[in-house]
């Protein structure tokens, strides 16, 4: 092991030294801008923390934006998972059909992804005139600017984090244990809670990971989307940043960000690993 | 083909057990344009072992996985107990079945494992609970109850895959190369353990196999398969002695390849001439006498025996290596023309020095077998 780390340390160091020039440090001066309790940095001070904690608003804010992550990781699941398994079920060349269409979004940029979705979802957009053209509805629906217009998008958007781990996982699941499941007279619906799932727990957790993580900071696609109407932390940290220029409360929801995002991420880790533990450790 | 099952008492073996019947009735299943059945048809006696013997890709697994239910006929029947279970999906087919890489849970105990087509069938818990407790007394794993498979040996983990499948008192138990994945020691074990369950519980079996020992040693009868066919079908024996084709004579055992040319038969003898000279005269089998012309003389090495001098009926051989095996000595050998030759005989007290030729004929009452030459032969 030793001579492992000996050979690797001089390899690693230049990522090191970067990742500590440009992510440690920054991140530790974003700590240290949000103890100064004025906007122009002169008076150091807990005013922007209890400014920004005691406020109901801010609170909403957070609640919604995890919420947003949630709602998104539920929809992403609730749509991703019959794809993984018509994914295993499919022949080797249907594999790579959906393959490719799942990878896709990845290979287009967030702003092209966002703006189709405008397109699709706006007052003269696909989905309204599907609607109004078979008579669902007399008015346009109201999505651009709502919370399901922006889930809506954000699901498309980040299904290939959710699948991407969780087809890699499935594939390496033994195809004789559905056989021995079915054969120990196990229904199809039995196989898939019993079986299949405990054994994806590990991809499923890494994939909820990733889009609950992309989904939360996704800022383009907030704003856009979203609208202004709709507040997020990744627009209130740009707002205050940039617009108000109150740098110290700016870092301040940048960390009441990255606190939330990763105390959700740590309790689905968590569940991951435990379920992984079962199978693997 | 016979519908019913054929009695054969040698076959069964306690009538106080009862034991279920399986019929395959003319069988066929494609795969796109390749036919991995051909119209097979097998009677399974209550309480038998019979093993599908072949060559990768001859069937075995197919007419395996049909009964099992994964894969679905063009044509033909499976019957249970004379019932059609062409209609029923695998889990409601109660037919238990061994994998030969045991697909065992690997997120679920030792007892969980067992416990699992129990669960499905919604059995209470505490009837589930004695059920298990029960089965692994039987495999002798009752201490290793709350263990991970991954922390059990291959043979432990093949007693667990066995439990597991008679928990669900299967009417029919496959197996499927259970034997393949255990080291030779074990393998011994293992194949007497699930002879002795089998007897025990009376059960009906199904083991698919490459392996001819393992066929010979734990089955009842076997159907030695080709193609998607069934060249052959009976006890180790028959299929040992009295193979039907040039085929299962090379793929049971092993058997030296002769050319020869037929003359005839009377009085129930085979006469035949070896391209050096020699007549042979062999006992006819029950098949019809091939016709007089090119011929194929299959003949197991036991059933060939050295002499110091020449006669009317042996050939003369260059001998090679001898190599002593338990209390045989296997020779090589080389007839005139050219054809490889093993045979065996029995050491007493040390390998015979014979010097470089000899001459080889048949042992006294020896039945080799006789096929058509590959030119002639109609596939």
């Amino acid at each position: 092991m030793r001579s492992t780390w000996g050979l690797a340390a001089p390899l690693v160091a230049p990522l090191g030294l970067a990742y500590a020039a440009f992510f440690v440090a920054p991140l530790l001066m974003l700590f240290a801008v949000s103890f100064y309790a004025d906007d122009r940095m002169t008076v150091l001070g807990l005013g922007q923390w209890q400014r920004f904690l005691g406020d109901a608003f801010h609170w909403k804010v957070i609640g919604n934006t995890v919420l947003l992550g949630l709602k998104t990781v539920a929809a992403t699941l609730l749509l991703g998972l019959p794809l993984a398994l018509a994914y295993r079920a499919a022949s080797p060349g249907w594999q790579r059909v959906l393959l490719f269409v799942v990878v896709m979004p990845l290979l287009t940029s967030v702003v092209v992804r966002t703006f189709a979705w405008i397109v699709i979802l706006g007052r003269e957009g696909v989905v309204n005139q599907m609607v109004m053209g078979l008579g669902l509805a007399a008015d346009p629906l109201r999505l651009l600017q709502t919370e399901l217009g922006l889930v809506i998008s954000l699901t498309q958007i980040e299904m290939p984090l959710l699948l991407l781990p969780l087809l890699s996982v499935m594939a390496r699941i033994d195809p004789n244990l559905m056989d021995a499941s079915a054969s120990l007279g196990a229904s199809p619906w039995r196989t898939l809670f019993r079986v299949i799932l405990p054994l994806a727990a590990p991809g499923i957790a890494a994939g909820c990971l990733l889009v609950f993580a992309s989904s939360t900071t996704a800022f383009i696609s907030q704003s856009v989307i979203g609208g202004e109407r709709l507040v997020y932390l990744p627009a209130m940290v740009w707002q205050q940043a940039m617009v108000v220029a109150n740098w110290p409360f700016a870092a301040t929801a940048a960390i009441a960000l990255l606190v939330s995002v990763s105390a959700v991420i740590a309790v689905i880790a968590t569940a991951g690993r435990i379920a992984g533990g079962r199978i693997h450790g | 083909m016979p519908t019913a099952p054929a009695t054969d008492p040698a076959a069964s073996p306690s009538p106080s057990l009862q034991g279920h019947t399986l019929d395959v009735l003319g069988l066929t299943v494609r795969y796109g344009g390749f036919t991995a059945l051909d119209a097979v048809d097998l009677a399974v006696q209550p309480g038998e072992i019979l093993a599908l013997l072949g060559p990768s890709g001859c069937g075995k697994t197919t007419l395996l996985r049909t009964v099992a239910g994964f894969t679905r006929q063009a044509e033909g029947q499976v019957l249970i107990d004379g019932a059609s279970i062409d209609d029923l999906p695998p889990n409601r087919r109660q037919v238990g079945i061994v994998f030969q890489n045991y697909a065992l849970f690997p997120h679920m105990s030792v007892a969980d494992n067992v416990a699992y087509g129990l669960q499905a069938r919604r059995w209470a818990k505490p009837r589930i609970a004695a059920r298990v407790a029960e089965l692994l007394e039987m495999v002798q794993l009752g201490p290793l109850r709350d263990r991970a498979p991954r922390q059990l040996s291959g043979g432990q983990q093949q007693r667990v895959a066995l439990a597991r499948a008679l928990a669900i008192e299967p009417s029919i138990l496959l197996l499927d190369e259970p034997f393949a994945a255990l080291d030779r020691s074990l393998r011994l074990d293992m194949q007497i353990e699930i002879k002795r369950l089998q007897r025990q519980l009376g059960l009906t079996a199904i083991l698919v196999t490459h392996d001819q020992d393992e066929a010979m040693s734990v089955a009842d009868r076997i159907a030695v398969m080709r193609g998607g066919r069934i060249e052959q079908l009976g006890t180790p024996v028959e299929v040992y002695d009295q193979p039907r084709t040039r085929f299962v004579s090379g793929f049971i055992g092993s058997t030296n390849l002769l050319p020869c040319l037929m003359l005839g038969a009377e009085a129930g003898m085979a006469r035949i001439r070896l391209p050096d000279g020699a007549h042979l005269a062999a006992p006819l089998g029950s098949a019809a006498p091939l016709p007089p012309g090119p011929a194929v003389l299959a003949v197991r090495p036991e059933q060939l025996m050295l002499h110091d001098e020449a006669a009317d009926d042996r050939f003369p051989v260059a001998l090679g290596l001898a190599l002593p095996i338990g209390g045989q000595t296997i020779r090589e050998a080389t007839t005139e023309g050219g054809a490889p030759l093993r045979l065996v005989e029995p050491r007493l007290g040390g390998i015979a020095d014979r010097g470089p030729r000899a001459w080889c004929g048949l042992v006294p009452g020896a039945r080799p077998a006789v096929f058509p030459h590959p030119d002639t032969e109609e596939e």
